[in-house]
């Protein structure tokens, strides 16, 4: 079983998209929508929930106040300031260390496990989809991209299906890494800008961080092509694949309107491009 | 004052809206860049760099010949940060959130303060405006207490600028908390709808006022504004997609650069927010 993982470092760059298509031009798959702070696969997919749980995260501290005799150690010892000065936990600043219950004399904290999201298994024209949600301003992200990563495992085991296809969370951080560790590989897809560039930087650098092959996949390049130019220059130089590039078409934004996917609606030879994207892929990252 | 500038989805034009905000002010402004995993500003803002500094996380080592394996580190950590086994005790750097209960609880003081490199906060000019943005060391997991460090810059005698990450979970509150009014950026698609709707709900938890600015205005669906409209938010600005945006971005131009006359909309946009603010201020104290 192969886990193919698409990130971007920056957002907006058409990963959900590209996902998307690559569902419907692949068989026998299980995706995942790790992006689980702001999941989108599900709009093109429409995926129908046959289980659904809900996702314990951390815990949070909780003063009983009427056990509370405001003596400030807890104040004293919380390093994040999540204890207000009327004795009250800021539950977004609270990082669940349970410090404060700890050093409380008078069992004033309680520290319960907070529901943080839900996590969905699903059905979709294409094959099984597992994805979740976050509470908004809720943490353990990370802690929710391994849960969701970890079925899909055992989901391809049990169909046996080859693949499993990762959507990825924006940025470089705790979501990322979760995401990111344990995959066979990684597709980058970037836009020829200088934000595109720089991010693509760090992202790769990530990758290799935890030896994780890459390709790169150049979206919009024709908005500069200059750009995507520098961008292929400075893939050759790295000695990185380049998957492919794709042009800016507004079809892809009334592919999503529609709630399809690319090929689903392409009459313009985006889905057959990037059908030739996924050989490419298919070749030197996964097999 | 503090505007954040925050989105929900990756990619709809928060920096640009931050960048062209900074530059269009005729008053001191500083501008912190958030977005700590993928910092974006700075290439638009031509900053002058001044000033850099390595943020460090307070993390415990284990001093075996004082330890006595009580277990008492490892059960209070929640993090799974220590392990004891047996007669050997690990630490995991990159579980720690620096929570410190681990010293407290100690009682043969077997554990020393180390520190983790967390990232790097790096301040400078550009023109007026005093830029400052955080950069994560590559690998490593935790992004608040990095922007924690870069809010520390904060001056309230100016107008304050936040460049929020993407999303709605803790880096985007760690950013938008304390701010007086955010400002999300969206474009009019069923992903960007999605989002919206997720980061104004995150906003409603914090009880910042917002409003929102549609950018990419004429490509897809009437659906934002209906939303808008239903929930009574504001529509503060629509900029349209045009490729003379795109280009110059892909540059690293800024709206403001590419359109000057965009800058006194923004000056406009921001006597909106601070009369909003003021009534505010005045119905509340």
């Amino acid at each position: 079983m192969k886990e193919l993982c698409v990130l971007s470092g920056k957002g907006g760059t058409g990963k959900t998209s590209l996902v998307g298509a690559l569902a419907a031009l692949i068989s026998n798959k299980v995706l995942v929508d790790c992006d689980v702070d702001a999941p989108d696969l599900h709009l093109l997919l429409a995926p129908v929930i046959n289980k659904r749980e809900e996702f314990m995260g951390g815990r949070k501290a909780k003063i009983i106040s009427k056990l509370c005799t405001d003596c400030g150690r807890c104040r004293e010892v919380c390093r994040f300031e999540a204890i207000n000065e009327d004795f009250r936990v800021d539950p977004t600043a609270c990082e669940g260390c349970g410090v404060c219950v700890q050093y409380c004399s008078f069992g004033a904290i309680d520290f319960p496990i907070a529901v943080c999201g839900e996590w969905y298994s699903s059905e979709t024209r294409f094959g099984p989809m597992v994805h979740a949600r976050l509470e908004p301003g809720q943490e353990n992200s990370g802690m929710l991209v391994a849960l969701i990563r970890g079925k899909a495992q055992e989901l391809a085991e049990e169909r046996r299906l080859p693949l499993i296809l990762v959507d990825g969370p924006p940025g470089i951080g705790c979501p990322v890494i979760s995401s990111l560790t344990g995959a066979d590989g990684v597709l980058i897809v970037t836009e020829p800008t200088l934000s595109g560039l720089h991010d693509l930087n760090r992202v790769l650098d990530l990758a290799g961080h935890f030896k994780i092959p890459g390709m790169v996949l150049i979206n919009k390049y024709d908005l500069n092509k200059e750009m995507a130019g520098q961008i292929e220059t400075y893939c050759r130089e790295k000695g990185l694949g380049l998957a492919g590039s794709l042009p800016y078409d507004p079809a892809v934004t009334e592919a999503m309107i529609q709630g399809k996917t690319i090929p689903e609606c392409s009459r313009n030879g985006l889905g057959v491009e990037i059908q030739k994207i996924w050989g490419e892929i298919h070749e030197h990252l996964l097999d | 004052m503090i505007i954040s500038i925050a989105s929900g989805k990756g990619g709809t034009g928060k920096t640009s809206v931050a960048v062209a905000l900074a530059l269009s002010l005729e008053k001191p402004a500083q501008l912190l860049d958030c977005d700590v995993e993928a910092p974006n500003a700075h290439i638009f803002m031509k900053t002058r760099w001044e000033k850099k500094e390595t943020v460090y996380l307070q993390i415990p080592k284990a001093d075996e010949e004082k330890c006595t394996y009580c277990q008492a580190c490892s059960q209070l950590c929640q993090f799974k940060a220590i392990l004891v086994l047996g007669e050997t005790i690990l630490t995991f750097p990159e579980m720690c959130h620096a929570c410190g209960g681990c010293f407290l609880v100690c009682a043969p003081k077997a554990l020393i303060p180390d520190r983790k490199e967390l990232g790097e906060v790096e301040e400078g000019w550009a023109g007026p405006v005093h830029f400052v943005h955080g950069r994560l060391r590559v690998g490593e997991p935790l992004s608040p207490p990095l922007i924690k460090e870069v809010k520390k810059r904060i001056d309230r005698k100016q107008v304050v600028i936040l460049d929020s990450p993407p999303g709605t979970s803790c880096p985007v509150i760690q950013t938008v908390k304390g701010s007086d009014f955010t400002i999300l950026v969206t474009e009019p698609t069923p992903f960007g709808l999605y989002d919206l709707k997720l980061a104004v709900e995150a906003l409603g938890t914090l009880g910042i006022p917002c409003g929102v600015i549609l950018n990419r205005a004429d490509i897809g669906d009437n659906q934002v504004q209906t939303y808008l409209e239903s929930e009574g938010i504001p529509l503060l600005m629509k900029i349209p997609f045009d490729r003379k945006i795109a280009e110059g971005y892909a540059q690293g131009q800024s709206l403001v650069e590419i359109h000057p006359e965009l800058r006194e909309k923004f000056q406009k946009l921001f006597h909106e927010i601070l009369k909003g603010y003021i009534k505010n201020y005045l119905e509340t104290h």
